[in-house]
C-alpha cells in the first residue's frame, strides 16, 4: 500500500537514511486523549529532574 | 548593611536579584545595572518570530517590578569592574553608562560588596562578514535573538508569504551563522515552527526549507549529542533528529561554518574542507556569542581583564581551563561554586560564566579553521546558577560564612528542554526533552555519559502545551505575582 507520510523522500538522500514515521506514530503524537497521559508523564519526568538537580 | 549588584537582569540576574532581595531583606542593599527597560521571556520569540505572539506578550517593565520588591533598578549597562577599588579608596566598584532616555549617557560608579555577572551574551553578528556590524543585525539576514528581532523576522516572513502565494518559490536558511556558534536549539525550533507556518498559510509547497549548522552531525546541539531512552532503545539525538527534519521535508547542511553573507546567499566551509554558498530568500542564522566586553582594572588603574575574564570575554570562575584536548576533558572541569578565582566576592552566572571548553568535540577544517559548537547554557541551568550563587552570597552576608555554600554544577545538573516544533492548541507539537547530567560524564556513565533513567525525549503535542504553560509560569515568577517563590527554576 503506498504510504502518503514517505512520499517527500528522494532515494539515496540524507533523508532517505533515517526513521520516518508513519501514520499510527504521527497520530498518536496529536491525539488529545494519548496526548493527556503524556501530558502527565513528562511533568513527572521533570519534577524528578528539577528535584534531582537542586543540590 | 552589605551592597549585592547584579550586573544584567536576564534569565539568570533577574533569578539572583529577586531571591537575593527576599532573603537579604530590607537591612541589605540588592541593585540590578541592566541596559534594558523590560524583561523578555526569550524561549518565546520564537513564537514572536512567526506572528504566533507579540512582542508585548513575551516581554514586561521591569521597574515596576523590582519597585516592588524593594530592588534598586539602575538601567544601565556596566561598563568596567573595579574590584580592588582606586588609589584612594578600598571600596570595590563598578562603572556604569545610563541608557534610560532621562540620564542617557551618563556615567556613576557604584561602590559594592558583592557582585554578580549576569550580563549574558554578546550577539556578535560581527565575527561573520555579512551577517551584522557588531552587535547590530545586519540586512541579509534575520534574527530571533531579541523581541524586536523577532518581530522583524515575522514581518519578513510574511512577505515571503504573499510571494509564495503569487506563484514565487521561496528558500528558507535557518541555522548558525558561524563555526563557533551556539543555541542551535534555537534555530531547532524556528526552522519547525517556520515549517508549520507555511503549512497552514497553505504555501508549503513553494517552499525550500533548508537547515545550516555548525553541528557534526544533526543533533549535536553543541551538547555532544544526547542519548534518550526511547522505545528500548538509547536513541541518539542524530536519530531523533534526523527523523524530525525528514519527516517534515528539510534538508540539511551540517558541519558548516559561514564565513561571509551577502545579499540573498551565504558563504559556508565544510568540515572536509571543501567550500559552498547556498542562496536564500530568507535566512534566519543564530550569530556567535562572546562576553558583553566588560573591562576590569586594579587598584592603580592598570587594566586585568585578562586575569578576570577569558579570551572569549567570559568571566572565569572555579573552572579547570587547563585541561587541553578533549581527550583530557573530564566532568569536573566544570564550576560549581561559579566564584572567581582571584576576587571572591565575584561571581558569574548563566551565559556570562566562561566554560573550562566546549562539550561537543572540536573540529579543525584542513584548512585550519575550528568548527565546533560551543556550550549551550539554557535558562533552566543559568536561572539554578543564579539561585545557588545567590545563596551562597546571603549565607556569606548573613551567616558570616567565608567559602560558597552552594553550587550549580552543570555536571551535576540536568536541565529541562522543550523545543517548539510549532505552536497550535490541538495541532502544535513540541520535543520534551530531560538532559541528565547536562555535560556528560563518561566516568560515571560509561558509553553515553548520561543517566539513561533521566534522559528521554518524546515529540508530541502534549509537549507544545507544557511549553505553552511554561511561558506563563515563568512570565508570572518573573512579575513577582503571588507564589512566585513555589515555581521551581
Ligand atoms: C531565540 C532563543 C530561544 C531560546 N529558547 C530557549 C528555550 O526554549 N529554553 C531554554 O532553556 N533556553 C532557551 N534559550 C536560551 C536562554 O534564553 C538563555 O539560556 C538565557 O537567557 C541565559 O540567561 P542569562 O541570564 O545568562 O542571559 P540573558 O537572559 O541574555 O540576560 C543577560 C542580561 O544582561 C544584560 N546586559 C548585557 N550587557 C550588559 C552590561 N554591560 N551590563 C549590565 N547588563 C548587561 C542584557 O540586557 C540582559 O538583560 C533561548 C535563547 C534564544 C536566543
Amino acid at each position: 500500500m503506498a504510504e502518503k507520510h514517505l512520499g517527500h523522500i528522494e532515494p539515496y538522500s540524507a533523508q532517505f537514511g533515517t526513521m520516518i514515521p508513519m501514520g499510527g506514530q504521527k497520530f498518536f503524537r496529536t491525539c488529545v486523549l494519548w496526548q493527556l497521559v503524556r501530558f502527565v508523564a513528562i511533568n513527572i519526568r521533570m519534577t524528578i529532574l528539577i528535584l534531582k538537580s537542586h543540590h | 548593611m552589605a551592597r549585592l549588584i547584579i550586573m544584567g537582569g536576564g534569565v539568570s540576574g533577574h533569578t539572583a536579584a529577586t531571591f537575593a532581595k527576599k532573603y537579604l531583606g530590607k537591612k541589605h542593599e540588592v541593585i540590578v545595572v541592566t541596559p534594558n527597560s523590560k524583561w523578555n521571556w526569550i524561549p518565546s520569540n520564537i513564537w514572536v518570530g512567526v506572528g504566533e505572539m507579540t512582542s508585548d506578550e513575551v516581554t514586561f517593565p521591569l521597574a515596576p517590578v523590582y519597585k516592588k520588591a524593594g530592588i534598586d533598578y539602575r538601567q544601565a549597562k556596566a561598563v568596567s569592574i573595579h574590584p580592588e577599588g582606586k588609589s584612594d579608596s578600598d571600596d570595590a566598584y563598578i562603572t556604569i553608562e545610563y541608557t534610560s532616555e532621562d540620564k542617557a549617557g551618563e556615567s556613576e560608579e557604584l561602590t559594592y560588596d558583592y557582585l554578580i555577572n549576569a550580563t549574558g551574551p554578546k550577539l556578535n553578528f560581527g565575527a561573520t562578514p555579512g551577517l551584522g556590524e557588531g552587535t547590530n543585525l545586519g540586512n541579509h539576514t534575520v534574527s530571533v535573538c531579541t523581541a524586536d528581532h523577532a518581530t522583524h523576522a515575522n514581518l519578513e516572513l510574511k512577505s515571503c508569504i504573499e510571494k509564495m502565494k503569487n506563484g514565487e518559490r521561496q528558500t528558507f536558511l535557518i541555522g548558525t551563522g558561524h563555526g563557533m556558534c551556539t543555541c542551535q536549539g534555537a534555530a531547532f525550533e524556528y526552522i519547525f515552527n517556520i515549517e508549520k507556518t507555511l503549512t497552514d498559510a497553505g504555501v508549503r509547497d513553494m517552499a525550500d526549507i533548508k537547515w545550516i549548522s555548525n553541528e557534526s552531525f544533526l543533533g549535536d546541539f553543541g551538547m555532544g549529542g544526547i542519548h534518550f531512552s526511547m522505545g528500548g532503545y538509547a536513541t541518539s539525538s542524530k536519530i531523533f533528529s534526523e527523523s524530525l527534519y525528514a519527516e517534515r521535508g528539510l534538508d540539511w547542511i551540517i558541519g558548516a561554518h559561514v564565513n561571509k553573507v551577502e545579499a540573498g546567499i551565504a558563504h559556508y566551509e565544510l568540515l572536509d574542507g571543501s567550500m559552498g554558498s547556498q542562496e536564500f530568500d530568507f535566512a534566519m542564522l543564530i550569530p556567535p556569542f562572546a562576553g558583553v566586553g566588560l573591562k576590569a582594572y586594579a587598584k592603580d588603574g592598570s587594566d586585568i581583564t585578562d586575569t578576570i575574564f577569558a579570551p572569549n570575554g567570559f568571566m572565569k570562575v572555579d573552572a579547570n581551563y587547563g585541561a587541553g584536548a578533549y581527550e583530557n576533558w573530564s566532568a569536573s572541569d566544570w564550576p560549581s561554586t561559579l566564584q572567581n578565582p582571584t576576587y571572591s566576592n565575584m561571581f558569574a552566572v548563566g551565559i556570562a560564566f566562561a566554560p573550562p571548553h566546549p562539550i561537543s568535540k572540536p573540529m579543525t577544517t584542513p584548512n585550519g579553521t575550528m568548527i565546533v559548537p560551543t556550550p549551550p547554557r539554557t535558562g533552566m541551568p543559568s536561572a539554578m546558577m543564579g539561585k545557588a550563587v545567590t545563596l551562597s552570597i546571603c549565607d556569606m552576608i548573613l551567616n558570616g560564612t567565608t567559602e560558597p555554600t552552594h553550587t550549580a554544577n552543570m555536571s551535576q545538573m540536568g536541565a529541562a528542554c522543550v523545543a517548539s516544533a510549532g505552536k497550535g492548541l490541538f495541532t502544535g507539537t513540541a520535543a520534551a526533552m530531560t538532559v541528565y547530567p547536562i555535560v556528560p560524564d563518561f566516568e560515571k556513565y560509561p558509553g553515553v555519559g548520561r543517566d539513561m533513567n533521566g534522559t528521554t525525549g518524546e515529540l508530541g503535542l502534549a509537549a507544545h502545551w507544557v511549553k505553552h504553560i511554561l511561558h506563563h509560569i515563568f512570565i508570572w515568577k518573573a512579575k513577582l505575582k503571588p507564589g512566585w517563590t513555589l515555581i521551581p527554576e
